[in-house]
């Protein structure tokens, strides 16, 4: 594909660096500064696109962000293998580089035969809410066909099939004064901004070059330069000045509280020198001191049968489209306008070689002096004219017109054959960031437009974002904005438009195709029915048709479906509501918002000091909140249940090492430390002697079990408390909680020991045995170191902490070290150990072994809702003590009622029957459904200490029904069981508290 | 007593190079004593066995020099990391201790429950915001500033040593995430 449609000179490409790009396989011819869209338009080509619902031909309507027709499919490094490809890209924003790989979208066998096109013609069954109307019956009919159906159907490109291979990532900035949009009115913010050089000025813009809309503009001059020698210059300034960062071919997206803006950066995209591994974008978080929003404003499409036709463009980006680009959109042009601004694109059209005519809705005597400046070009206008229809399919072909009488009727029709039209139904600013940023919106009925009334953050717009138009005042407006003062000289715009929702027809409207949401396909028509079946607000319109709610988020057609709505029902605009403005301003990538939050940097995986040893001995691990825990040690051809099996045995007769690392750990100091336990605990800790360890309950304010473990008293003014392993953070949050805001009265400080030390628990008959050798300065003996008590001492000459503490009912020690020797301690033991028969064992097998004493889990048996009483464990509440956390709660009705749910055990009849966890328990299966449960299965094993399964579970009164038989819910319907007492094994020999 | 001469082994990775001029670089272990104490417990004293405690809350401070070296950070209102020689630990909390008789205060010995990596070279500041959302300019965060924030999803303390300098220190079993983080954030 040449380039018939390139002008032979001028626009801000680099005619000096030729590219070319892969277009449906075809290939299209550009310069270095073209876009997709330009390339596509220099070659004559306007068709880009199928629409949505109807499958229409589209074209490119804009030359911006705002572009709802021209998607496509990029392929952004197809030589680089797959993971580079993602849909739904606006042609008009795609840099061309060497190499790019485009496709059309939603379509099929091709662009230019597309079988889908059938719906256009079956369109009277598509109207508004067809989805709602017709799916509903027969019910059934849903999920296996109108679901799978209108899936396939829906949505424009193809999701990616691979991952993504591109890297992302992620910077935090801090700024006095971001600038969002550098136009005239953001160059000038930031020049003002940082004048004075101790202020950082951060200046963001979508765009690869500054200049916004003056970048499309080829007459006007500021202070008599061209405009855009006084855009170079200002960038020229800024670039000099080192308290500025300039960043191009950046969008500002989110707007969030505490002037908290995020930003997405396309770093590589562009570049055809970019090197393997830089990152394709990058989100720039920015907390700025101060924002100024310049964003600029849309320009709106006019509204009249078959306003898609490809070739018919929003005015500005015809003229964008000559002079930054230096291509031709067409060579024979109606400009159709209710705008002053667009004869600015008829002047510079007909300068650079089309023919061009104006047909401009409103009357000679409502125009300004765009006007003259017409005629004076020779350019022939038309006033007081509407557009009827556009003629053509897959390119427009002709523009039929007619005069619009003083009593609203039509005239004669006159058909102006064209291949381009330029439509300006005006301009809506885009308040976008401002609404997301909480400020308040006012409609202006002079303007037709919502603009920022009251700011909600430390926010400020400028510029045409706020309806200020005119190149001189856009300036002064964005320099007031930056806290200066700037008055240049500039070429007077031409400004001033006529607002008009639908042009006026003498066709029948229930035929007529005039869209308003070019990207969901939704028409006039649509938006009329909406109405008359009752649908007022514009929250309530816009769900029924989708008007606006496509991924341009109505950038072209909120205000004229708005206004559309209001007209309809004679209502004010602002009666009618506006629209919510949400995150993300345009589309963002799933990569830019990841970072580099992928694969191992997902989330941190916690592994324990022991990790290494238990991998190489190939433990199977699992998550437990973010640590990784070794779960059981198969031996070879071991599965789960052989090994835990054989794990749980040789903790009963021999001696299991176990990484007990990840429980919760917190040192309690200070004067008060033993008065602040009482208060936090729900037992009695005043009297615990020095190297003496107690177990713990530990209650929310509500009266429900929060957390338990074992604390050791290491000194007057100093405990050890353990958590459990995913109770660590809550439980040290709920105590800090109390102490600074209960209790500041309390000398006692908490510190975090949870990683200081490596737990490694020896438990079994030959545990001291194992031990022994090692130890110094700590008397072994069952005398000297009976069950729940702690000692210091050195374990392999290591510092170490020693529990005797045990959560098997067998003899047990918990040995802590600092944990930078944890791995080397494990060793020493497990070498010395296996003359013992030591078996490494996992969280599983101590899972069975403490259930088999009937010891509880924290999370497992207890869910929120549970008291120490239903656990049988009422005993660990103190009666005397005067207040403790939770205690005032347990004396509600509800929290002493007989029969609420109680911890018991379940034997199955079938002792090799293991009932699932989570499993439900009724009284009689044969009940009518629903079926009343009495309670349910919260812990189950297969134990072979035991021979036979257990099961712990929770049942209403429970302990006063050990002996009824019950039924369990399967996965194929019920089995029986018998409750018992929750505890199912009696330790021979030595027991933990011999 | 059986004397076994046991390494100490932490979780992190070799030095990884980086292919910016940011260094990260893990460092050998460290003396770390969570000190707590209300500032009225110190009864006005300035420095408590050699650390200084006078700096402002978020600041780092330092005494001695080499293996005699003595740092605190301030990390809030009644709360310092002391850094000392990893050797040293025993001595000076006995020492300061004694240096505090009668006033209530919180010495714990965490040594080994955190890691710390230097973060070294020309935009070192940059790669460390890669995660931080604090504003590390040199004016909010000069050299000689520490304090307790994030680093993506990881807790960290960040102290500045100078312009280009860092140092972070994480829990350890976070040290692994965050040698990673710091490394793909020198990536361009």
């Amino acid at each position: 594909m040449s380039q018939p449609f390139r002008l032979a000179s001028g626009g801000r490409i680099d005619r000096t660096r030729p590219l070319s790009v892969s277009f449906n396989g075809k290939r299209l011819e550009g310069f270095a500064g073209d876009t997709v869209a330009s390339m596509l338009l220099a070659s004559g080509q306007h068709l880009a696109g199928r629409s949505f619902k109807y499958h229409r031909p589209r074209g490119i309507l804009s030359h911006g962000s705002d572009e709802p027709s021209a998607l496509l499919s990029v392929d952004w490094r197809a030589d680089r293998g797959p993971g580079h490809r993602d849909p739904n890209n606006r042609a008009s924003v795609v840099e061309a580089r060497d190499g790019l790989v485009v496709k059309t979208q939603n379509h099929w066998p091709s662009l230019e035969t597309d079988i889908g096109a059938i719906n256009d013609s079956l369109s009277p069954i598509f109207v508004a809410g067809f989805y709602y109307k017709t799916f509903m019956w027969p019910r059934k009919f849903w999920d296996r066909v109108y679901e799978p159906v209108i899936r396939k159907a829906a949505g424009l490109g193809e999701a990616p099939e691979v991952g993504d291979a591109d890297r992302y990532s992620n910077r935090h900035a801090h700024c006095d004064v971001l600038v969002v949009g550098a136009g005239p009115a953001g160059l000038a913010a930031a020049l003002a901004a940082s004048a004075d050089g101790q202020r950082r000025v951060i200046l963001a813009d979508e765009g690869a070059e500054a200049g916004g809309a003056l970048l499309n503009d080829a007459t006007s001059k500021i202070d008599g330069k061209p405009a855009m020698a006084w855009v170079t210059e200002a960038v020229a300034t800024l670039d000099a000045r080192e308290n500025v960062v300039i960043l191009p071919r950046t969008t500002a997206f989110g707007y969030y509280n505490h002037n908290h803006v995020c930003m997405v950066e396309r770093v590589s995209d562009h570049r055809a020198d970019a090197p393997e591994g830089l990152a394709r974008e990058r989100m720039w978080q920015v907390r700025a001191g101060e924002v100024v929003l310049a964003a600029g404003s849309h320009e709106r499409p006019l509204v009249f049968e078959n306003n898609d036709r490809p070739g018919i463009m929003l005015a500005e980006s015809v003229r964008a489209f000559v002079n930054r680009w230096a291509v031709l959109p067409g060579k024979e042009l109606v400009v159709a306008t209710s705008s002053a601004s667009a004869y600015r694109t008829a002047l510079d059209a007909r300068a650079a070689g089309m023919r061009v005519s104006i047909v401009d809705i409103r009357l000679e005597a409502d125009c300004g002096p765009e006007l003259a400046a017409a005629k004076d070009a020779g350019i022939t206008v038309r006033n007081g004219h509407t557009v009827i229809q556009a003629l053509g399919s897959k390119r427009v072909a002709g523009l039929v017109v007619a005069p619009i009488g003083s009593d609203g009727s039509i005239g004669e029709k006159l058909t102006l054959a064209c291949d381009c039209v330029a439509m300006s139904g005006g301009w809506t600013p885009s308040v976008h960031l401002f609404s997301q940023s909480r400020g308040k919106l006012a409609f202006d009925a002079e303007l037709d437009a919502f603009l920022p009334e009251k700011s909600a953050q430390a926010e400020r717009s400028a510029g045409a974002c706020r309806g200020i138009y005119d190149l001189a005042a856009v300036i002064a407006d964005g320099a007031k904005a930056g806290g200066g003062d700037l008055a240049p000289e500039t070429t007077a715009s031409f400004t001033g438009f006529q607002p008009v929702r639908v042009l006026p027809t003498d066709a029948d409207a229930s035929r007529v195709k005039a869209f308003v949401d070019f990207q969901n396909d939704v028409t006039a028509k649509d938006i009329k029915l909406a109405v008359r079946e009752g649908f007022e607000s514009i929250e309530h319109v816009k769900r029924y048709t989708t008007t606006g709610m496509a991924t341009d988020q109505g950038k072209t057609s909120n205000m004229n479906a708005l206004g559309l709505v209001a007209g309809i029902l004679d209502r004010p605009l602002p009666a009618v509501g506006t629209t919510t403005f949400r995150p993300p301003y345009t589309p963002v990538t799933f990569g830019a918002l990841i970072g580099p939050a992928r694969d191992e940097l997902f989330d941190p995986v916690r592994k324990t000091p022991i990790d290494p040893w238990a991998e190489n001995n190939g433990a199977v691990f699992e998550p437990v909140a973010l640590w990784r825990r070794a779960k059981y040690f198969p031996k070879s051809g071991e599965d789960m249940h052989a090994a835990v099996a054989r794990e749980t045995k040789a903790v009963r007769t021999t001696v299991g090492i176990f990484d007990a690392s990840t429980l919760g750990k917190i040192e309690v100091v200070g004067p008060d430390a033993a008065e602040f336990m009482n208060r936090i605990y729900t037992n009695a800790w005043l009297k615990l002697k020095v190297g003496g360890c107690r177990y713990g309950l530990m209650l929310r304010e509500d009266g429900f079990v929060y957390d338990d473990g074992v604390v050791a008293r290491l000194a007057e003014d100093r405990f050890h408390l353990t958590t459990t392993t995913g109770g660590a953070p809550r439980v040290m949050r709920h105590m800090e909680d109390y102490l600074q805001t209960e209790w500041p009265d309390l000398d006692v400080f908490l510190t975090s020991i949870t990683e200081q030390w490596a737990v490694i628990a020896l438990q079994g008959p030959n545990a001291r045995k194992v031990l022994e050798p090692f130890v110094s300065e700590i008397d072994l003996t069952e005398a000297a170191f009976p069950h729940m008590t702690v000692k210091t001492g050195y374990v392999c000459g290591v510092p170490c902490r020693l529990f005797r503490v045990s959560f098997t009912g067998e003899l047990g020690f918990e040995v802590n070290v600092p944990a930078d020797y944890g791995e080397a301690v494990w060793k020493a033991l497990y070498e010395e150990g296996r003359k013992h028969g030591m078996t490494p064992y996992g969280t599983e097998a101590m899972h069975v072994l403490r259930a088999e004493m009937g010891f509880i889990v924290v999370g497992q048996e207890t869910d929120g809702t549970v008291t120490a009483d239903d656990l049988g464990l009422s005993g660990l509440v103190s009666k005397v003590k005067a207040d403790f956390v939770g205690k005032r709660s347990l004396t509600r009705p509800d929290m002493v009622m007989a029969d609420r749910r109680q911890l018991v055990g379940l034997l199955t009849r079938d002792p090799a029957e293991v009932l699932d966890e989570g499993a439900q328990v009724v009284e009689d299966p044969h009940q009518p459904i629903p079926m009343k449960m009495i309670g349910h299965v919260t812990s189950s094993y297969a134990s072979e200490n035991c021979g036979r399964s257990i099961a712990m579970a929770m049942i209403d009164g429970g302990r006063a029904r050990i002996g009824e038989t019950v039924h369990v819910t399967t996965p194929a319907g019920f089995t029986e069981a018998v409750i018992s007492k929750a505890v199912f094994y009696e330790v021979k020999g030595e027991t933990a508290d011999a | 007593m059986l004397e076994l001469n046991l390494a100490r082994r932490a979780p992190t990775a070799a030095p990884l190079a980086s292919e910016t001029g940011v260094t990260v670089t893990p460092l050998g272990p460290e003396g770390r004593l969570a000190f707590r104490i209300k500032p009225a417990a110190l009864s006005g004293q300035g420095t408590i066995d050699g650390f200084d405690l006078s700096g402002a809350i978020n600041s780092r401070t330092a005494s001695g020099d080499g293996a005699q070296q003595r740092v605190a950070l301030r990390l809030g209102p009644d709360e310092w990391m002391l850094l000392v020689a990893a050797d040293e630990v025993d001595e000076r909390c006995e020492a300061i201790a004694a240096a505090l008789p009668g006033a209530a205060h919180a010495l714990v010995d965490v040594s080994h429950r955190e890691v710390s990596f230097s973060v070294e070279g020309p935009g070192a500041a940059d790669v460390v915001n890669a995660g931080c959302p604090l504003d590390l300019s040199s004016k909010a965060f000069p050299a000689g500033s520490a304090t307790r924030t994030i680093l993506g999803k990881a807790e960290i303390v960040l102290q500045r040593l100078a312009t280009d300098s860092f140092t972070v220190t994480t829990w350890r079993s976070f040290a692994p995430y965050v040698q990673g983080f710091l490394v793909e954030a020198t990536r361009a």
